[in-house]
């Protein structure tokens, strides 16, 4: 007996317990059940949005080393440094009033020749502004977690920009916080032009944030280096003209009928801070909401 | 004893709630890729020290959590969690002998595998890993493991949690 004592003990450090696999089978099966349900037919954003809320304090607590870290560069900055910057943006602010003449004359002018034309007004949108919370840890998918929420009035399909460009669009929208999809992200498709030719495509994003992909261009399409692109408006999402990125690549392949085009994103999507949100007039943001989805919103 | 159940909850709650905040801690690029997931390793150790509190069901609602603080599919890291936790539970007996160097090859195994479920989930719905970084953290939680292991361990032997 005293014997089997020991060789029974190493038996129990292999032992496998039969009850953990049976529990493991019902929780995958629940997992399994769960994410059907949440990829498929989305019932569960009430839950999800429940459970988001209680998280929020987290984000922020998070966030909480970055934003010290600013705090402190702008409260210990020294006096000749602040002077400086102080000098930069009044010459800054100088150099975009005298842009901001012309584009008031600019936009009565296109305003008074569209009314020409009879066609619609643009009516200027509204624009609010959010802070990243949090960006989404898997790198192949490019979402990101902004500050605000239902509360103040996002939706679903709502265009994000930074101040150089279009980042992307609101995918979900809980309490306090939504849900973006960036441009880059391997799902996500927008409907531009080429600002110089006025040619139509898509810019599909490719998991890179420099890179865009333009498809279905011709070989035989005037397209540049340096070319910029703008939001064409079409599908309805996005309002029109807004900078999205500049080609950076024009390949020609004889063998097939499209060139292969790529374009670097002007916003800079690895290091947003702050965004601003778009608020469409609704007449206008209302019909196509599902025309400019993402492959997969 | 009830008080000390009571405050080993706490404490618990606390080691993840600071796992989470290390998972979401902005870092450059080089850093990022190897950056562990901090969550899954703290669920680890708590399944080998006690595996009679700290079911897989636990690991299972953590993992919700989880996906919903990261925008996740719902149910996607609750299952790669379950597993881990399956994984750590029926191997506690064994990994409790090793120095925690020897334990941290067992803990790159498990985060592996939760690393696959996570992005072969996300292949599935649309979302295919690029290339292999995807399983560098498990490499990085396996360097770290040592240090957390000591960390976790003086924290649980100093509120005498059981």
């Amino acid at each position: 007996m005293a014997a089997l004592k020991p060789s029974r003990r190493i038996h129990d450090l292999f032992a496998v317990n039969p009850q953990a696999t049976l529990q493991l089978g019902l929780w995958v099966a629940l997992s399994i059940v769960l994410m059907t349900v949440d990829h498929r037919y989305h019932t569960l954003d009430g839950a999800r949005a429940v459970l988001a809320t209680g998280l929020y304090p987290l984000h922020y607590l998070a966030r909480a080393p970055a934003d010290l870290r600013d705090w402190l560069r702008t409260n210990l900055a020294g006096r000749t440094v602040l002077l400086d910057e102080n000098a930069q943006l009044r010459e800054k602010q100088i150099f975009l009033n005298a842009q901001l003449q012309k584009l008031t004359t600019l936009e009565a002018e296109n305003r008074r020749l569209r009314s020409l034309l009879e066609s619609a007004v643009n009516t200027p949108e509204r624009v609010l502004i959010a802070e990243l919370l949090a960006v989404d840890f898997d790198p192949y998918r490019h979402h990101i977690l902004l500050n605000r929420g239902r509360q103040h009035g996002l939706y679903v399909g709502q265009p994000v920009l930074d101040q150089q460009g279009v980042i992307g669009q609101i995918i979900r929208v809980d309490p306090l916080t939504a849900t973006a999809i960036l441009i880059t992200d391997p799902n996500h498709a927008l409907p531009i032009q080429i600002n110089r030719t006025g040619a139509r495509t898509l810019a599909l994003g490719t998991g890179h944030f420099q890179e865009l992909e333009l498809p279905h261009i011709p070989n035989n399409e005037d397209v540049k280096v340096g070319d910029l692109l703008v939001t064409s408006g079409m599908g309805g999402r996005f309002p029109r003209g807004y900078p999205v990125g500049t080609v950076t690549k024009v390949e020609f392949d004889p063998g097939s009928p499209f060139a292969h085009i790529v374009a670097r994103p002007v916003a800079q999507l690895d290091r947003i801070r702050e965004v601003l949100l778009l608020e469409n007039a609704p007449d206008t943001a209302q019909p196509a909401a599902a025309a400019a989805a993402p492959a997969q919103p | 004893m009830t008080t000390a159940h009571a405050t080993g909850g706490w404490v618990i709650a606390c080691s993840f709630l600071l796992a989470f905040l290390a998972s979401s801690v902005p870092l450059p690029d080089e850093l990022s890729r190897f950056w562990p997931d901090w969550v899954a390793m703290v669920l680890i150790y708590w399944r080998l020290a006690l595996p009679h509190r700290f079911g897989i069901g636990t690991g299972w609602w953590i993992g919700l959590l989880v996906d919903v603080g990261r925008g996740a599919l719902l149910g996607q890291h609750a299952l790669a969690f379950a597993a881990v936790a399956y994984l750590a539970g029926q191997t506690h007996r064994r990994l409790r002998l090793f120095s925690p160097w020897r334990q941290a090859f067992s803990v790159l195994v498990f985060l592996l595998v939760k690393q696959f479920l996570v992005f072969w989930i996300s292949g599935v719905i649309g979302y295919p890993p690029r290339d292999g970084w995807y399983l560098a953290p498990a490499v990085g939680g396996m360097i770290c493991w040592p240090l957390l292991f000591v960390v976790l361990r003086d924290v649980r032997r100093y509120f005498q949690i059981t």
